[in-house]
């Protein structure tokens, strides 16, 4: 088990740069988010065992597994999302930008690391009130139409919405839903966005919307994101984490657990011999 | 091979009718009562049935105003009471309590739910009457009240509970606090329901005699205040079909058609309101 704290960026960059283009990248790739020797409890069963990886700044992380493997109680840490689990437990420490969100004011702790689920949960509400709902309950000074403007904007959504911002979310499709809700966790201008498998109810044409946007978003934020489906991972993400039943097999650069992975359970698992 | 299929659709077309003849049967049960209503009352519903206090004995004409106002003011009082209660304790069960807990609370309120009437009635009077050593609008809208309680409280719980979690989880992902998601996402999200409980449990009060009988008692003339006895519409329907006279009869049959009308119209115009909004319904 060799998961280091940080990606090995060093080793791994493209054929064409020079050793001083290496030590740049590498001091240019600063860590959001911390994750350091985290252990996971349902009641008394273990769900991750010892995890401890970087997220860097402005980059997309993908956590990649077979069904079960803890990915998505490790997505949901990020923003102490387990909580809401009667019988969870957590040990370790999870640091953003340095502190330790776990003795953080929770609610203050989501407006920051802000997440959208499996499918779409628009809220029973029109779709401006949708995205206005996190600017309205956290007292926003901007307008708030502005803000809904803009979030809808960077969620690729506004031209296809902004003559029906009344009509109920329920009209739009299930595409159109997703980039709703990820307009709305925008809204609140949240550092670290997460996605819990956020193509998994959707078409193929909604998917590739939403992978264009992922790339683009990781400009504003840094995202993490969940999935099961491998070529996603290789074509949105800059970093891959590898899990397995709960454990971090491998963590690299993308191109590199996918060309070169280094621990022969990684590549039993891209090359499709199980999961 | 035949034999065997005939007899199939011989059970398939004996079940379809059975369910058909039981579902005409519940239906044409509250037709003819309003039909039976209409024939007896209509003819004695009047202006002045609205306007008028009953007439003395033995002289004809007369109307329930006094009854009419007196319900009114004993259903706003138990809705005081019963809504609130009943809505927060159910938020109470859905959101927060532990499982056990909340199964107590069940438990009791489904056996609260149970509890003839009359009891309530006798519960209210020994606390709401003798203390005060006078029957009151008070007391009868406290019986009313009491009795709403279970029902709004279980039901409400159901639409709350019935709420996907997805929501809940989006509210607080946004860094909503527990209580501003309750207030902001799933109340909103039930609010048809909990609408749709407190009308079904209001329809169920506004006809109950039993409670009424020994705390707002009934009053010929215009209660003089709330905390004096009370005409109302089912204990006046009560005195008047009881009483010896051909035209108290007919009145208490106008009584009772006034009564499902208002409860009619009630539900009428709430189902409007409902239907607008936006439902949380997926399809």
């Amino acid at each position: 088990m060799h998961a280091s704290v940080r990606p090995a960026v060093s080793v791994n960059l493209p054929p064409s740069g020079t050793n001083a283009a290496a030590r740049e990248s590498e001091a240019a790739l600063s860590m959001r988010m911390t994750i350091s020797k985290v252990n996971f409890f349902y009641g008394s069963k273990q769900t991750l065992f010892d995890i401890s990886m970087g997220i860097a700044t402005n980059k997309v992380t993908a956590l990649i597994g077979p069904s079960g493997c803890g990915k998505s109680t490790l997505l949901r840490t990020l923003n102490r999302m387990h909580e809401t689990v009667r019988g969870a437990r957590l040990e370790g420490e999870i640091l953003l930008d340095g502190k330790n969100i776990l003795g953080q004011d929770v609610t203050s702790l989501r407006r920051r690391v802000g997440m959208v689920f499996q499918r779409p949960n628009p809220f029973p509400k029109s779709i401006f009130d949708n995205v206005a709902y996190g600017p309205r309950i956290n007292g926003s000074k901007t307008p708030i139409a502005e803000c809904v403007e803009k979030s809808l904007r960077r969620a690729a959504l506004w031209d296809e919405v902004k003559d029906q911002l009344h009509k109920s979310a329920y009209e739009l499709s299930g595409g159109q839903q997703q980039r709703l809700c990820i307009a709305r966790a925008l809204a609140v201008d949240p550092e670290v966005l997460l996605l819990d498998e956020p193509c998994s109810a959707l078409d193929p044409i909604s998917t590739a919307k939403i992978e264009e946007l992922l790339v683009q978003l990781r400009d504003l934020c840094t995202i993490v994101t969940v999935t099961h489906n491998m070529q996603q991972a290789a074509r949105v993400s800059d970093f891959t984490a590898f899990l397995l039943i709960g454990q971090l097999i491998e963590f690299s650069p993308t191109p590199q657990l996918f060309t070169m992975p280094s621990d022969p359970r990684t590549e039993a698992y891209i090359t499709g011999r199980f999961g | 091979m035949n034999r065997r299929l005939r007899w199939r659709k011989f059970v398939s077309a004996f079940m379809l009718s059975l369910t058909g003849v039981c579902a005409v049967v519940a239906v044409s049960v509250l037709f003819l009562i309003l039909s039976y209503l209409v024939f007896h009352g209509g003819t004695s519903v009047s202006w002045s049935f609205f306007t008028k206090l009953p007439a003395p004995v033995g002289e004809a004409g007369g109307g329930m105003a006094n009854a009419i106002v007196g319900s009114a003011k004993l259903l706003l009082l138990a809705m005081l009471i019963g809504v609130p209660v009943g809505f927060f304790g159910a938020i109470y069960l859905a959101e927060f309590s532990s499982s056990a807990t909340a199964f107590v609370v069940r438990y009791a309120a489904d056996l609260l739910n149970g509890v003839p009437s009359i009891v309530m009635g006798i519960f209210a009077y020994s606390l709401a009457v003798l203390p005060f050593k006078h029957f009151s609008t008070f007391a009868g809208g406290f019986a009313l009240g009491l009795m709403m309680i279970p029902i709004t409280l279980r039901s409400t719980e159901e639409f709350l509970r019935s709420v996907p979690a997805s929501l809940r989880e989006g509210a607080m992902a946004l860094g909503a606090s527990k209580w501003k998601t309750i207030a902001t996402v799933i109340v909103p999200s039930a609010y048809r329901g909990i609408l749709t409980t407190i009308l079904l449990a209001f329809a169920r009060i506004a006809g109950e005699t039993a409670p009424l009988l020994f705390t707002a008692l009934g009053n010929r003339f215009w209660s003089s205040g709330w905390s004096q006895p009370t005409a109302s519409l089912p204990v006046a329907i009560y005195n008047y079909a009881i009483s010896p006279y051909e035209d108290w009869h007919r009145q208490a049959w106008a009584a009772g058609l006034v009564l499902l009308g208002l409860i009619l119209v009630i539900n009428i115009v709430a189902r409007g309101v409902l239907a607008r909004g936006i439902s949380v319904s997926r399809s």
